[in-house]
């Protein structure tokens, strides 16, 4: 026999020791020896290549520890070999579910260091498409949130067809319906299409009975309150210290919404509010997200009615060289604090291109969210916080 | 039953397809005049078993394509209608898939019990259907303990289920084989204590006298014990691994619980199971509780196991219906529920059952005013329960509503926050609580 068989038939032993450890330990009940078990890389919950160590004791999580970079793709040092506009197609694919706020954030840190003007109506399309682009997302993340609470796909194909409405409309202005690619340096790349502004006129007018019909389904459902209610919680204290944004933020009663706080592309000029929650449990992220697509709707009619004329892109050359520096800027993406950091060198390309993305930040809290909790209540905890994995690995 | 047997004895020929039980009789009746006793009772044995496999065979084949294209419809989409008319073959492709697909196995699983449970999960699957009426004498086995055959049989899948999991030597299949075991060792109680009502209030452990009872006292159960009902339709659906009680092979959780390391056919056959039993539990409570193949009547003219086959996809719609809509509970909410609220409630109306039998049986009222008294009774006392259920038995978190307030014109980090949460005025959005 050759070494390898007998490690191979070692390996065999070990593992079917530790598992008979395992049956030991679940069923004498003592506790004695916890379970590592991996969910992901690849699960059906991790929404994409992410893994989750649990150590479970019964069912009980005693421990969690994330792993990641199972979708690492060097954006950001990718970003260091090409122009500023070249870098553009990145930030589709760093967060691939708001490729339109990731688009923003960074066009408003290229626009920083270049000190472009960005002329009014390129201004409310982009707000247009960044909550476009919010209430497609938000519609993601709460259908995967109650996939993972069990349901059987029927609210996520539900809520799917809104967000493929938005997608239809980010496909004829722009060509693409995931990696949209649609922000310039200094506007977006093309003007709005003819048809675009009486479909979104019809998307208007039925979202708020489709909004009705969700919450007729899901926000009195009992079974959705029991899995949701009370799990996943984590204090406005921790949620501020551990840096956290967004819904997950909002969720715990803090009301911070860089729309707000800190407005781009003229947000202070339109009317709308900051939902948030009082528990800062998985439910309360739910709900936090179903009222922010609401508010959504708001701007949204706004900008439609106050859509300005003129140009929408402002003249700035494609091969740009900023002066030496630095800048930061910062967007309200629907995950969270969204914020693209770019040193320049003076020369075409980005000396250094950081992104501070708010999935990885959020996740860190996990942990704290889900020990204590059921192996069930983890994958609900995580599914709340609404992760994209493009982000956290980029 | 004694017209319904008149009538039968008239039209028994063998081309009267209301009741296929004709055909069987006059084959054995050939063979008992020229062959041994024993032939025509083997015989007629077998003939069931190839009555039910051609029924069971093609129906599971049918209703996966049912089960997705209605599931489709609630999901706003159109369901499999590729391959063949209406996409009626889809079944067919993807049995052929899965047997053409390779069929693994972990290496250091435990072989031989690895390779039992997808033929062995089949047996209970395939004997429940022997007890199950079609008709006034179309069981193949009428035993007069059917009641306790069918929990007896039901329960050993469970075994099997057990094996799967543990000889998969995966943390899901182990994780989905406990959660099973436990889950289908708590929920057989509620579901015995129910059908125990049934049986202690129509006097026989036969299925068909049950049905038979139904019928002769013009009424289904379901009016007069709702809450068995409910409680045996929850229960079933959590021993059938369906939504809200899939928790043992929870996919967002343990990815594929006890099936998880079987490929191919293997898969296949475990799938194919679930869907049989599920087509056939939906029998069995069209069959207890809404009157099994008796309609008012109307299964004289139609035959009966038409009548059967109707309210068994009428049940069978509500399981796909509510496998469509809701999400899954946790363990320890089905583990509560089941011995916190099903148990008991199901437990006081073997008493009432009990009660409302003696007053019948001793006090001699008459059937025909007390049947009605009592389901009034009856269906207010469920309504009661499950009133008292859901005051009681929420836990804490969700008596609180859930409340989300408009920030407005407070921005900012944990003293915003304070301000916020320190105002009077309603929330904008409030859900749940008391």
């Amino acid at each position: 026999m050759t070494t390898a068989d007998d490690t191979r038939l070692a390996m065999q032993e070990d593992s079917h020791l530790a598992m008979q450890g395992t049956i030991e330990a679940l069923t004498t009940g003592d506790g004695s020896e916890p379970v590592v078990v991996n969910l992901g890389p690849q699960h059906p919950s991790t929404h994409g290549v992410f893994r989750l160590k649990v150590t479970l004791d019964g069912e009980i999580v005693q421990d969690a520890e994330m792993r990641i970079g199972y979708l690492h793709r060097s954006m950001e040092k990718l970003a260091e070999e090409r122009t500023y506009t070249q870098n553009i197609p990145f930030t589709d694919r760093i967060d691939y579910l708001a490729a339109m706020s990731n688009n923003l954030a960074y066009c408003l840190a290229a626009e920083e260091l270049l000190g472009v003007e960005v002329p009014p109506r390129a201004q409310a399309i982009r707000v247009m498409f960044a909550e476009l682009q919010r209430v497609a997302s938000h519609a993601m993340a709460n259908g995967t949130f109650i996939n993972d609470c069990g349901a059987w796909h029927t609210p996520l194909f539900y809520m799917f067809r809104d967000r493929e409405r938005v997608l239809d409309m980010f496909e004829m202005t722009c060509g693409a319906r995931l990696t949209t690619n649609y922000m310039r340096i200094g506007g977006v790349a093309f003007d709005l299409p003819d048809e675009l502004l009486p479909t979104l006129e019809s998307f208007l007018a039925d979202m708020p009975e489709r909004i009705a019909d969700y919450e007729a389904l899901l926000m009195e459902n009992e079974i959705l309150h029991a899995r949701a209610r009370g799990v996943g919680v984590i204090s406005p204290e921790l949620a501020v210290n551990s840096s956290l944004s967004g819904p997950v933020l909002r969720a715990t009663g803090v009301p911070w919404d860089l729309r707000k706080a800190n407005p781009y592309c003229g947000y202070e000029d339109y009317e709308f509010d900051v939902p948030v929650g009082e528990q800062g449990d998985c439910f309360d992220r739910f709900l936090v997200r179903m009222a922010e697509v609401k508010e959504s709707l708001k701007i949204l009619r706004q900008v439609v009615d106050t859509l300005p004329d003129g140009p929408y892109l402002a003249d700035v050359p494609l091969h740009a060289r900023p002066e030496p520096g630095e800048a930061y800027a910062r967007v309200e993406s629907p995950r969270g604090e969204l914020g693209f950091y770019l040193v320049s060198d003076g020369g075409p390309a980005p000396y250094r291109f950081h992104c501070r993305p708010p999935s990885l930040i959020n996740l860190t809290a996990l942990k704290e969210m889900s020990v204590g909790g059921t192996l069930a209540d983890a994958i609900v905890t995580l599914g709340s916080i609404d992760i994209v994995v493009g982000e956290i690995d980029r | 039953m004694t017209d319904l047997a008149g009538l039968s004895s008239v039209f028994g020929a063998w081309y009267d397809f209301r009741d296929l039980n004709n055909l069987q009789r006059l084959i054995t009746e050939w063979i008992a005049e020229w062959g041994p006793d024993w032939l025509a009772s083997i015989v007629t044995g077998v003939l069931g078993a190839l009555g039910i496999l051609a029924v069971v065979g093609p129906t599971l084949l049918i209703l996966i394509w049912v089960e997705r294209k209605v599931i489709s419809r609630f999901q706003q989409r159109y369901g499999p209608n590729r391959v063949g008319p209406k996409g009626l073959l889809q079944p067919v492709a993807d049995a052929v898939k899965l047997i053409l697909k390779e069929q693994l196995a972990p290496r250091a699983a435990d072989k031989l019990i690895f390779f039992l449970p997808p033929v062995l999960i089949f047996v209970p699957g395939i004997l429940i259907w022997g007890v199950l009426p079609f008709g006034p004498r179309m069981s193949v086995a009428d035993l007069n303990v059917g009641v306790l055959f069918l929990l007896a049989v039901s329960g050993t899948a469970v075994l099997v289920i057990f094996m799967a999991g543990w000889s998969s030597n995966n943390k899901y299949a182990l994780f989905g084989a406990m959660r099973a075991v436990a889950m289908s060792i708590s929920y057989e109680v509620p579901m015995v204590l129910a059908l125990l009502t049934l049986v202690v209030f129509s006097g026989t452990m036969s299925i068909n006298g049950i049905v038979e009872w139904q019928q002769q006292e013009d009424v289904i159960f379901i009016l007069l014990f709702p809450l068995s009902a409910i409680a045996f339709f929850f229960a079933a659906s959590a021993e059938l691994n369906r939504t809200p009680a899939d928790i043992s092979e929870a996919e967002s959780e343990i990815v594929a619980g006890y099936h998880t390391e079987y490929s191919g056919m293997r898969f296949g056959l475990f799938y194919a199971v679930e869907l049989g039993n599920t087509l056939v539990v939906s029998g069995f409570i069209a069959t207890f509780f809404l009157g099994g193949w008796w309609l008012w009547g109307l299964d004289q003219w139609v035959p009966s196991w038409i009548i059967l086959l109707a309210k068994t996809a009428a049940v069978y719609f509500l399981l796909i219906w509510t496998r469509g809509t809701l999400p899954r509970l946790r363990i320890d909410q089905l583990m509560s529920f089941c011995w916190k609220a099903l148990v008991p409630a199901t437990l006081l109306f073997v008493v009432v059952a009990f009660v409302e039998r003696t007053l019948i049986l001793s006090e001699g009222w008459d059937t025909t005013v007390a049947l009605p008294i009592m389901a009034v009774f009856n269906i207010a006392l469920t309504l009661g329960a499950i009133m008292l259920f859901a005051r009681v038995a929420r836990p804490a978190p969700l008596r609180r509503p859930a409340r989300i307030r408009m920030a407005g014109a407070d921005i900012g980090g944990l003293r915003a926050a304070r301000d916020v949460a320190s105002r009077r005025e309603e929330p904008q959005l409030q859900v749940g609580g008391d």
